[in-house]
C-alpha cells in the first residue's frame, strides 16, 4: 500500500471514453448504449432485427455524440479518424455486425481493409506501442550507446541469458539435427499441438517451476506457438464474436480482441485495496454487464496478476470458483509468472484447487508459456491446459493456425529434461530477480516512488501519483511523454493497462543489469525534480 | 443426505462446435485408414499407401547434408554476442536477416524476374495461418473471397472457420485444362452478389493445388484486371512457386506488377512457406509478403498470434542466404520433381489412366471419370472408397476439392521413396486390368 493520501477518484465518463480509445481496450461509451438495445431486439426480432435496428441507432448515436466531443483532438486522444474515414464516412465499429456496411471504400479507391484491421491501426499510437518502438530503436548500452533509451516496457526475461546461451552453445546441435535424428524427423508434418515427448516434459516443468503446488497431465495440454496464441485461442473456444470476458483491470496492455471480437470489460481494482480483486465488484461488473445484454462467457484472471504482481490466495480462488459455478461461466487463469513467488508467500495454482475440491473441472483453463522463466525471448511457447474434452478438442484444430516449428520442440524437450540445468536455472533466476526486483524498488524509493508491495513478476507498479501536473489521463500521458524523451525510459502507464486511476505506472526491470539501475534512476530524477519542483 | 444436482453445462463458442474445421471431409477420412495400416515396404507390404499428402520428400539428403556441414552456424553458437540483441526485438516483427533471407529466396525462385523487399515480409507459422490472416484483414464476417475451383480442401477451414467470411468459387472445367476466364470470374462475382455478399478479393493458388500446373501469364493478367476493376484484392498463394519443373513456365504476380511499374498494387498479397519447396512443413514457415503497407503493418501485429520461433529462424536463415545452397537445391528440387512426375505420368498412361498436362508441385491431377458408373458424385466417393479399400491407396477425391466435374482426382507423389511409388502405379495398373477384365 503506498504512503500517500491520495483519494482515488474514477475517471470521468468522457475520459473514460478517451481511455478506451487510447488503450484500444473496452467498450467505447456509444457501445454501452447500443448493446443493451440489440440484446433486448435480437431477442425478439432475431439475428437481422437484431443487427439493423442497433445499426440505425448507432448512426444516429454517433452522429450525436460527435457533436458532444471535443472538437479537435487533444495530446491524450489520438487522431478520431482514420485516413479512410477522414473523408467523411463513420469511424469504424468495434463490433462484428455482419450485414451493414461499416468501413465503406475510402474515396482515394483503396480496397476496402477490415473493421479488424482498422481498429489495430487506430491502436499503433497509443504510448504502449510508440514507447516499445522507440525504445527499440535506439537501446541503450554502457559502452556504445550511453544516451540510448532503457526499455521497461517490455517484460522479457534477460537476467539469465547466460545461463540459456551457454546451455544452448553446449548442446543445442545434438539436441535438433544429428545423432539418431534426421532431418526426416523434423521436417514432416508433426501432430499440430504439440510432441507427447515435449508435453510430459512440460508439464514435469510446470510442476517443478510451481513448488509443486499441483501436478500436471499431459493429454490434457495443448501446445502452440507462444502466449497470446493460447489466450486467444481459448478465447475463441469460449466465446463468440460480441460475447465478453471480465477482466480485472489494471491488466496487461497487450489486446486479445483484434480477431476473436470478444469484448473485454475490466474490473476495476483499486489502490485503497492494494488493487485486489473483489468479488463484489466482479459481480457488479457482471450484473451491469448482463443489464446491458452482453452475454458474459467467463474471467480471464493472471496469477500473479500483470502489472501490480499480485498473487491471488486460496480464498480468492475459491469465490472466484464459486462466481463461476454460480453464474456459469468459465474461468481462464494465466499462470505465466508462476515462477515468481517471493519466499513470502506461497504460489496457489487454480490447478491445485480444483485437484482437491468437487468444483465442475469443464470451467477452468490455465494458459501457460515458457518465454518468462526460461528467458527464451523468442521462442514462443504457449500452454493450454484443461480438463474439458470439448475445449482441448476444439484447441488442437486450432493449432493448426499456430503450430511450434518441429526443431524448437526438440530443443525445449532436451533443455527441459536436464534436470540439473533447470534445477540451477531456476534457483539461480530466483536469486537474480529478487536482487534486481529489490534495487530497483529501493531505488525507486530514493526518488520517492513507491511501489505496490509486489509478490511476483518481473515488475513494480510505481505511484508516480504525486508526479503528475494534473489528476488525469492527460496529466498521465505527459509524465509518460517526459520519462520517454527527456529521461529515455520507456515506461507503461497505467491508462494502457486500463487503470482507472491516473499515476501509475508499469516498470518492468528484467532487462537491466544491476549496474544499469544507478543510471536508470538518474535519469528519472531529471524528471521527477522537475515535476516536483511545479507540482 | 446431499442431493444430486445437476451441473448446468457451461457453454463453448459457435467456433467450437462447428464443423467448418472440415476434418469429417473423405480428405482426412482417407488418412484415417492410412493411419491405421499404413504401407511400410517391409514390415507392411500390403498396407495403404499414403497418397493425399502433399509433402515434398524427394531433396532431403540435400538439406541434411548442408545442416551437417554448417551445424554450429545453424544453432545459436556462433551468433552468442547475438543472443542479447536479437531478445530486445519485438516478437512479431521477426529476425531482420531472416526475412532478408526469405525476400531473397523467393527472388532466386523467380530467377530475378521480380524483386522483394525485407520490410514488406511478415512472418507466421505456416502458410495455414498466412491466408487466415489475410483473410481476417481483408474481409469482415460475412464477406466473401472468390477462389477458383478446384481448390485446397483446407481452405474451407483456414479461410472460414475463425474469420466468418465466406467463399464463393469460381467454376472452372476441364474444356480449357481447369483455367479461370474473365466470364467464370464475372459470374462468380454476380452469384456473390445475388447472394447479397460482399466480395472483398480473389485467392489463387499459383502454382495451382490440386491441378499441378501453373497459371499462364494472360490469365493473371485478367485476373488483376479485374479486381482492379472491382476494387478488391488479390491474394497469391505461391507456395509450390519453387516446385515448378521448369523456371521460365512460372509467372509470379510479382512479375507482371514489377512490368506496370507497380501501379495500383496496393490490392495485391502474396503468400509463400517454405513447407512444400523446402519440404519443412515441420518447421512452420510462412509469410504474406503485401504491398499495402497498412496491410503489413496489421498483419505483423495480428502475427504475435502465430510466431516463428527466433530459433527456427536463426536455423533457417544462414540457410537461405546461402546463394550458391540455394540456387542448387532448387535447380536439383525441380529436377528430382519433374522425374518423379515423368515416372507417374508415364505409369499411369500405362494403366490406361490419364492425368491434366502438369508443371509444377506435388501432385498429378487425375481423370478416373471413366470409372464412374454415373457422373456423378456419389459415383466418385464410390470409386473413392473402392481405390481406398481395395486399391490400398489413399487419392485425394475432386469434390473434396468443390471440382464441378465428378471424377477427377489428386495423387501425390513426392512424399514416399521411388520404390513405394513404383508399387502404387503396379497396385493402379492391376486394378485397372481387372476393370477391363470385368466390364469386357
Amino acid at each position: 500500500m503506498t504512503q500517500t493520501r491520495i483519494q482515488p477518484r474514477p475517471r470521468t465518463p468522457q475520459s473514460d471514453a478517451d481511455a478506451s480509445t487510447i488503450s484500444g481496450g473496452g467498450p467505447t461509451t456509444a457501445m454501452r448504449v447500443i448493446v443493451p438495445l440489440q440484446g433486448v431486439v435480437q431477442g425478439r426480432g432475431g439475428l437481422v432485427l437484431g443487427s439493423v435496428i442497433p445499426c440505425a441507432l448507432f448512426y444516429l448515436l454517433q452522429f450525436y455524440l460527435k457533436r458532444r466531443h471535443r472538437p479537435g483532438p487533444t495530446p491524450t486522444t489520438p487522431p478520431p479518424t482514420l485516413p479512410e474515414a477522414a473523408e467523411g464516412s463513420p469511424p469504424p465499429v468495434h463490433r462484428v455486425q455482419t450485414r451493414s456496411t461499416i468501413s465503406p471504400r475510402g474515396s482515394n479507391g483503396q480496397a476496402h481493409v477490415s473493421y479488424r484491421a482498422n481498429s489495430i491501426a487506430k491502436q499503433i499510437d497509443t504510448p504502449y506501442y510508440i514507447g516499445l518502438k522507440k525504445a527499440s530503436v535506439d537501446p541503450y548500452d554502457e559502452e556504445n550507446n550511453p544516451d540510448g533509451f532503457f526499455q521497461l516496457g517490455l517484460a522479457e526475461n534477460l537476467l539469465c541469458v547466460d545461463l540459456v546461451q551457454d546451455w544452448i552453445v553446449a548442446n543445442a546441435k545434438n539436441s535438433i539435427v544429428g545423432g539418431d535424428l534426421s532431418i526426416s524427423g523434423i521436417a514432416t508434418y508433426q501432430p499440430s499441438d504439440g510432441l507427447m515427448e515435449l508435453k510430459v516434459a512440460v508439464a514435469g516443468f510446470m510442476s517443478r517451476v510451481m513448488e509443486r503446488s499441483a501436478s500436471f497431465i499431459p493429454s490434457q495440454m495443448i501446445l502452440t506457438a507462444g502466449a497470446a496464441s493460447a489466450i486467444e485461442m481459448l478465447s475463441f473456444c469460449l466465446a463468440d464474436a460480441g460475447n465478453a470476458f471480465l477482466v480485472p483491470s489494471p491488466y496487461s496492455p497487450e489486446d486479445i480482441k483484434w480477431r476473436t471480437g470478444v469484448e473485454i470489460i475490466p474490473v476495476p481494482c483499486r489502490s485503497t485495496d492494494g488493487f485486489s480483486l473483489s468479488i463484489t465488484a466482479l459481480d457488479r461488473a457482471f450484473t451491469q454487464a448482463k443489464k446491458r445484454g452482453l452475454k458474459v462467457c467467463g474471467i480471464i484472471i493472471s496469477n500473479p496478476s500483470n502489472p501490480v504482481g499480485n498473487l491471488l490466495n486460496r480464498e480468492t480462488l475459491y469465490s472466484l470458483l464459486d462466481f463461476a459455478t454460480e453464474n456459469n461461466i468459465h474461468i481462464i487463469s494465466n499462470e505465466i509468472l508462476a515462477g515468481y513467488s517471493c519466499e513470502s508467500e506461497e504460489f496457489v495454482s487454480l490447478v491445485e484447487i480444483i485437484d482437491s475440491e468437487d468444483f465442475d473441472r469443464n470451467r477452468v483453463h490455465i494458459v501457460y508459456g515458457l518465454s518468462k522463466d526460461l528467458s527464451l525471448i523468442g521462442v514462443g511457447m504457449g500452454v493450454i491446459y484443461s480438463f474439458n474434452e470439448n475445449v482441448l478438442s476444439a484447441s488442437k484444430k486450432l493449432t493448426r493456425f499456430a503450430s511450434i516449428s518441429a526443431p524448437t520442440q526438440h530443443l525445449l524437450i532436451s533443455m527441459l529434461s536436464d534436470t540439473n540445468f533447470v534445477d540451477k536455472f531456476i534457483k539461480t533466476n530466483r536469486e537474480r530477480l529478487h536482487r534486481i526486483c529489490s534495487e530497483f524498488v529501493v531505488g525507486l524509493k530514493r526518488l520517492g516512488i513507491e511501489c505496490v508491495k509486489s509478490n511476483a513478476g518481473f515488475y513494480c507498479w510505481a505511484d508516480m501519483r504525486w508526479l503528475i501536473c494534473s489528476y488525469s489521463e492527460k496529466g498521465e500521458r505527459k509524465l509518460w511523454d517526459k520519462l520517454l524523451n527527456v529521461a529515455k525510459v520507456n515506461v507503461t502507464p497505467g491508462s494502457s493497462c486500463h487503470c482507472i486511476e491516473p499515476g501509475w505506472f508499469r516498470c518492468c526491470f528484467t532487462m537491466l543489469t544491476e549496474k544499469d539501475i544507478p543510471v536508470v534512476m538518474e535519469r528519472i530524477a531529471k524528471v521527477s525534480e522537475v515535476c516536483k519542483s511545479h507540482s | 443426505m446431499a442431493i444430486e444436482i445437476e451441473q448446468p453445462r457451461v457453454g463453448l463458442s459457435k467456433i467450437a462446435v462447428s464443423k467448418t474445421h472440415g476434418e469429417d471431409s473423405p480428405y482426412f477420412a482417407g488418412w484415417k485408414a492410412y493411419d491405421e495400416n499404413p504401407y511400410d515396404e517391409f514390415r507392411n507390404p500390403s498396407g495403404v499407401i499414403q497418397m493425399g499428402l502433399a509433402e515434398n520428400q524427394v531433396s532431403f539428403d540435400i538439406l541434411e547434408e548442408y545442416l551437417e556441414q554448417h551445424a554450429e552456424e545453424a544453432s545459436w553458437g556462433k551468433k552468442a554476442s547475438g543472443f542479447r540483441e536479437n531478445a530486445l526485438f519485438q516478437d512479431y516483427h521477426g529476425l531482420q536477416s531472416f526475412r532478408k533471407a526469405m525476400a531473397s529466396f523467393m527472388e532466386q525462385i523467380r530467377e530475378g524476374r521480380a524483386k522483394f523487399n525485407p520490410d514488406r515480409v511478415v512472418l507466421t507459422a505456416g502458410a495455414t495461418a498466412a491466408n487466415e490472416l489475410l483473410t481476417f484483414i481483408l474481409a469482415d464476417p460475412g464477406d466473401a473471397l472468390l477462389v477458383p475451383t478446384p481448390y485446397y480442401p483446407g481452405f474451407d477451414r483456414d479461410l472460414r472457420w475463425r474469420t466468418g467470411v465466406n467463399i464463393v468459387p469460381i467454376h472452372c472445367d476441364s474444356s480449357n485444362n481447369f483455367q479461370v476466364t474473365p466470364q467464370a470470374l464475372e459470374a462468380a462475382y454476380k452469384n456473390a452478389e445475388s447472394l447479397n455478399i460482399k466480395v472483398r478479393g480473389v485467392l489463387i493458388t499459383n502454382p495451382s493445388n490440386p491441378l499441378g500446373a501453373t497459371i499462364h501469364r494472360s490469365t493473371l493478367e485478367q485476373i488483376l484486371d479485374f479486381v482492379t476493376i472491382k476494387n478488391i484484392h488479390l491474394v497469391s498463394d505461391e507456395i509450390y512457386s519453387g516446385s515448378v519443373f521448369s523456371p521460365t513456365e512460372f509467372t509470379s504476380v510479382a512479375e507482371i506488377l514489377e512490368s506496370r511499374s507497380y501501379k495500383d498494387c496496393e490490392r495485391v498479397h502474396i503468400v509463400y512457406s517454405l513447407s512444400k519447396d523446402l519440404g519443412l512443413p515441420g518447421f512452420r514457415v510462412g509469410t504474406i509478403y503485401s504491398y499495402n503497407d497498412r496491410v503489413v503493418t496489421t498483419a505483423r501485429r495480428m502475427s504475435s498470434f502465430t510466431l516463428i520461433s527466433s530459433q527456427t529462424q536463426q536455423l533457417l536463415g544462414s540457410m537461405l542466404s546461402d546463394e550458391k545452397f540455394t540456387g542448387n537445391y532448387i535447380t536439383k528440387n525441380r529436377e528430382r520433381l519433374r522425374n518423379r512426375y515423368e515416372k507417374m505420368v508415364g505409369g499411369l498412361r500405362n494403366a490406361g489412366v490419364e492425368c491434366l498436362e502438369g508443371n509444377a508441385g506435388l501432385f498429378c491431377w487425375v481423370n478416373l471419370s471413366p470409372l464412374l458408373e454415373n457422373q456423378t458424385r456419389e459415383s466418385e466417393l464410390a470409386v473413392w472408397e473402392a481405390i481406398l479399400h481395395r486399391v490400398k491407396l489413399n487419392i485425394s477425391p475432386g469434390s473434396s476439392c468443390h471440382c464441378s466435374e465428378p471424377g477427377w482426382f489428386r495423387v501425390c507423389f513426392a512424399n514416399m521413396s521411388e520404390k513405394t511409388l513404383e508399387v502404387a502405379l503396379k497396385r493402379i495398373q492391376s486394378f485397372m486390368e481387372e476393370r477391363k477384365i470385368t466390364s469386357g
